[in-house]
C-alpha cells in the first residue's frame, strides 16, 4: 500500500543508536510502506489508492485544512502562555501534530463518534467544541468541560488507552443499532456511523489497546484506531514501546494497518476517509499510525532538553505540516498573501477570545460535585452534603463580621 | 411462589431483564453455550441469541471497557466476571472509568453497567477462586454494590441492578448458589429497595450484621444463642454501597450491642466502616464496643484450611460472648 517514498525517520540523532539499528533490522524499511501525498517540499505525489481521495478535496477544503491547522497552532501557543501565567494548571501542547489531527478530524462525519485521549485539541476544533470550554479541565474548574452529546466528541481520558475499549464498545452499540433499525424497518434510517479511537505511541503499550483490538476484530466493530506516533512518551522514545512499525500490529489482529505521514494533512485526510468508509460499510476495524512528531514538551511540566537533542527537533521542524501545505497552496495559486494574512488575523482573534473566556470561567461550587457522583439519590452523599451545608453555615456570621471589620478599616 | 436455587433465581432474573429490555445484553467469558462456569446464564443464548448473550474474548478489562462504550451508546450491559480473584485486570476500568464518567461529565453521561462477580470462599477451590474484594470497590465513589443472600433477593436484585442508572456491582455468594428458597416471580415488581437492609430476625440483646454468604451463618449463630437464652437480632445488609445505616442504627439503639461479620479480611473492611459509623451515631446506646468477625490479614488461604479462615457459628458466638460480657 502506498508508494515508495523518502524516509521520514529522523536521522543523525544520538538517541540510543544501537536500539535504532536493531529496530531497523527487525522492521526492514519501515517508511517504505508509509503513505505520503504532500512532501515536505510542498509537492503532491500520487498513490494508487489514496490519490482518489485527495482529488476530492476542493481548493476551499484545502484552504480550510490550512486555516484549521493555523488556528489550532495559535490556540496551542495561547494555552501554553496561559499556563505559564498561572491561568491553567497544566497544558498539553500539540504543535507538530496539527496535520494528524485536522486531517483525521475533518475526514469524519457528524454521525461518527470520537474518543480522544488528552492532546486532541485539533480534533476538538474539527468537531466544533468551543476551545475555551476545552480549557475547563486544564484550568481545574471541571474534569470534563463539554457535553459529548452535542458534538460526538467524547471527554478527554487521562488514563492511557482506557478509551480505546470504550470506543470499541460504542462501535458494537452502533452495530446493534443498525440491526434494531433493520428489524423495525424504520423509515428515515440514521446514516451509518463509525468510531475513531485516538491514542499515542506510548499508550500503544497499554494492555487495553491490545484488548480493544481483539474485541474490535472479533466482532468486526466499525472502529478506526488512530495512533499518533509522535515519537516520545514523555521521555521514552518509540523504540522502547515497539520494535516494529505500530501499523504492522494490525496484521496480527486481522485487520488493515496503514502508516501515514502524519505531517501530511492531505494523506491523513485521505487515509482516514478510506478507513471510516471501510468501517461504516461493515468491513471491520482499521489501524492508522500517523507518523508525526511532538515538537514541544509532553506537557508544560516536561523538559525535553533532558532527553532529546535539538537537532532532532530541527529535523522534524523541516517537515512542518503547515509549511508544506502553504508551499503547495501558493505554488498552485490556491492562496495568496492576503489569504495567509487573514488566517493569521483570525488566529489572533481566536486567541483573544480564548484568553478572555478562560479568564472568565467561573470556579465551580463543590455542591456540583456532590450532585454528580451518582445519577440516582444516594444516602451517603446526601448525608455528607447536609453536613457540609451545616458546617459552611457556621462560618456565615464570621464572614459577615470579617466584612464589617474590613469596612471599618480594622 | 416458586422454589429455586440462587443460581436459578439469577438466571430467571436475567431472562426477565433480557425479555423486558431490548437494549440489555449479557457479556462474559463462557456465558454462551456453556452457560457460565456456574451455569448462571444457562439456556439464555438459545433464547436470545449471541448478540444478547455475548461470549467475549478472555479479557476482563476488555469486557468492562467495551461494556462502558455500549452503555454510552444507550445499552444496558450485564458483565459476568468468572471469579472474584480475576476482576483485577478490570479494576482500572471499574474504578477510574466506570465509577467516574457520570461525575466527570457533570452528569451529562451515564454508564448503567452491571458487573456480576461470584465471590467468597467455602467451595474448596484453588488460588484466586475464593476472594472477597468488596471493600476495594466500596471505597470508590460512583459505584453501587449489592449482594443477595437468598433466591428471592437474587431474582429481584439483579433486575433492579439493571434498572438502576448508576453502575452496580453484584457480588454473588458462590457457595450459596445452590441454596434453595421461595421466589415470588408472580409479583408485579420488587417489593424492596435493593439498597435497604433487612431485619431477618428480631432480638433484644445484640445485633449481628451480615451479608451475602454469611447470612445463613449469622442466623444459625442467633438460633444457637437463643438456646442459651440470648435474644439476637440479625440484619442482612444486602447493600454494601450505600450501606443502610438507618436500619443498623435503629437496631443497635434497641439491643445496645453490635457484631459485624463478613468473610473479607477484618482490616480495612466493611465491618470497620460500620463500627465507626455506629460509634458516631449511637455511642450512647452502645453497651459494648462493636466487634468485627472477619477473615485474617492474609491472602486467601489454601482450601484445606479455609474452614479456619472463614467466620463460622462458633466465632460469631465467641464475639457475642465478648460483647455481652461488658
Amino acid at each position: 500500500m502506498g508508494t515508495h517514498l523518502p524516509s521520514t525517520e529522523f536521522d543523525g540523532t544520538a538517541v540510543d543508536d544501537q536500539r535504532e539499528a536493531d529496530a531497523e533490522a527487525v522492521m526492514g524499511e519501515p517508511a517504505a510502506q508509509m503513505v505520503q501525498l504532500l512532501g515536505p517540499d510542498g509537492k503532491l505525489g500520487t498513490d494508487p489508492v489514496f490519490s482518489d481521495y485527495a482529488d476530492k478535496l476542493t481548493p476551499e477544503a484545502l484552504r480550510g485544512l490550512y486555516a484549521d491547522m493555523a488556528a489550532i497552532r495559535r490556540f496551542d501557543v495561547e494555552a501554553t502562555a496561559l499556563q505559564r501565567q498561572g491561568q491553567l494548571a497544566l497544558w498539553v501542547p500539540l504543535t507538530g501534530q496539527e496535520a494528524a489531527q485536522i486531517g483525521s478530524g475533518r475526514a469524519s462525519q457528524p454521525q461518527d463518534y470520537i474518543f480522544p485521549t488528552y492532546r486532541e485539541h485539533g480534533v476538538a476544533l474539527t468537531r466544533n467544541v468551543d476551545l475555551a470550554e476545552l480549557l475547563r479541565q486544564f484550568r481545574g474548574v471541571s474534569n470534563g468541560g463539554w457535553n459529548p452529546k452535542d458534538t460526538n466528541f467524547h471527554l478527554y481520558t487521562l488514563v492511557l488507552a482506557a478509551q480505546t475499549l470504550h470506543a470499541v464498545g460504542y462501535a458494537m452499540g452502533i452495530q446493534r443499532d443498525q440491526k434494531l433499525a433493520a428489524a423495525s424497518n424504520a423509515a428515515g434510517r440514521e446514516p451509518d456511523a463509525a468510531v475513531i479511537a485516538y491514542f499515542g505511541d506510548g499508550a500503544s503499550s497499554e494492555g487495553d489497546v491490545h484488548e480493544s483490538m481483539v474485541f474490535a476484530s472479533s466482532y468486526k466493530a466499525p472502529v478506526v484506531f488512530f495512533c499518533q506516533n509522535n515519537h516520545w512518551a514523555i521521555s521514552v522514545p518509540t523504540n522502547v514501546q515497539t520494535r516494529v512499525p505500530l501499523s504492522n500490529r494490525a496484521k496480527g489482529y486481522g485487520f488493515p494497518g496503514i502508516r501515514v505521514d502524519g505531517n501530511d494533512v492531505i494523506a491523513v485526510h485521505a487515509v482516514t476517509e478510506w478507513a471510516l468508509e471501510h468501517a461504516r460499510q461493515g468491513k471491520g476495524p482499521v489501524l492508522i499510525e500517523a507518523f508525526t512528531y511532538r515538537v514541544g514538551a509532553h506537557t508544560t511540566a516536561d523538559d525535553p532538553t533532558k532527553y532529546r537533542q535539538s537537532a532532532e527537533e530541527d529535523a522534524w521542524r523541516a517537515k512542518d505540516p503547515l509549511a508544506r501545505l502553504e508551499k503547495y497552496l501558493r505554488a498552485e495559486g490556491l492562496a495568496d498573501d492576503a489569504y495567509f494574512a487573514k488566517v493569521k488575523a483570525d488566529g489572533d482573534e481566536l486567541a483573544a477570545y480564548v484568553r478572555r473566556t478562560a479568564h472568565d470561567l467561573e470556579n465551580p461550587d463543590i455542591r456540583q460535585a456532590f450532585a454528580s457522583v451518582y445519577r440516582e439519590a444516594h444516602p451517603l452523599v446526601a448525608e455528607e452534603l447536609a453536613w457540609f451545608e451545616e458546617y459552611s453555615a457556621g462560618f456565615a456570621g464570621e464572614e459577615e463580621s470579617a466584612g464589617q471589620a474590613a469596612k471599618a478599616g480594622h | 411462589m416458586t422454589t429455586m436455587t440462587i443460581a436459578k433465581a439469577i438466571n430467571e432474573g436475567l431472562r426477565a431483564t433480557l425479555a423486558a429490555h431490548p437494549k440489555s445484553l449479557l457479556m462474559g467469558e463462557d456465558i454462551g453455550p456453556l452457560g457460565g462456569v456456574y451455569r448462571v446464564t444457562d439456556g439464555l443464548i438459545g433464547e436470545f441469541g449471541p448478540d444478547r448473550v455475548v461470549d467475549t474474548p478472555l479479557a476482563e478489562s476488555g469486557i468492562i471497557g467495551t461494556a462502558i462504550g455500549l452503555a454510552l451508546r444507550g445499552y444496558s450491559p450485564v458483565c459476568e466476571i468468572q471469579f472474584d480473584g480475576f476482576v483485577f485486570p478490570g479494576f482500572n476500568q471499574i474504578t477510574t472509568q466506570l465509577a467516574k464518567i457520570h461525575s466527570r461529565s457533570n452528569g451529562n453521561l451515564s454508564v448503567p453497567v452491571v458487573i456480576r462477580i461470584p465471590y467468597g470462599g467455602g467451595i474448596g477451590s484453588i488460588e484466586h477462586h475464593s476472594e472477597s474484594p468488596e471493600a476495594l470497590f466500596a471505597h470508590t465513589a460512583g459505584l453501587r454494590i449489592i449482594t443477595p443472600s437468598n433466591p428471592h433477593d437474587a431474582y429481584w436484585m439483579i433486575q433492579q441492578a439493571v434498572e438502576c442508572q448508576d453502575p452496580v456491582i453484584v457480588f454473588e455468594p458462590k457457595r450459596r448458589y445452590w441454596l434453595k428458597g421461595d421466589v415470588d416471580v408472580e409479583a408485579p415488581g420488587p417489593s424492596e429497595d435493593p439498597f435497604k437492609a433487612h431485619v431477618l430476625r428480631e432480638g433484644t440483646d445484640a445485633t449481628v450484621v451480615a451479608y451475602g454468604p454469611l447470612v445463613p451463618v449469622a442466623l444459625a449463630a442467633a438460633n444457637a444463642a437463643e438456646e442459651d437464652g440470648r435474644s439476637i437480632e440479625v440484619i442482612d445488609l444486602r447493600s454494601i454501597s450505600p450501606i443502610d445505616f438507618d436500619t443498623v442504627t435503629a437496631s443497635v439503639r434497641k439491643t445496645g450491642r453490635l457484631i459485624v461479620t463478613h468473610e473479607a479480611p477484618t482490616f480495612g473492611g466493611i465491618g470497620g466502616e460500620i463500627a465507626a459509623r455506629i460509634s458516631e451515631r449511637a455511642f450512647h446506646s452502645l453497651e459494648a464496643p462493636v466487634i468485627r468477625v472477619g477473615g485474617f490479614h492474609m491472602p486467601y488461604p489454601v482450601a484445606k484450611v479455609e474452614e479456619d479462615y472463614l467466620p463460622d457459628i462458633d466465632r460469631i458466638l465467641e464475639a457475642l460472648d465478648r460483647a455481652l460480657s461488658y
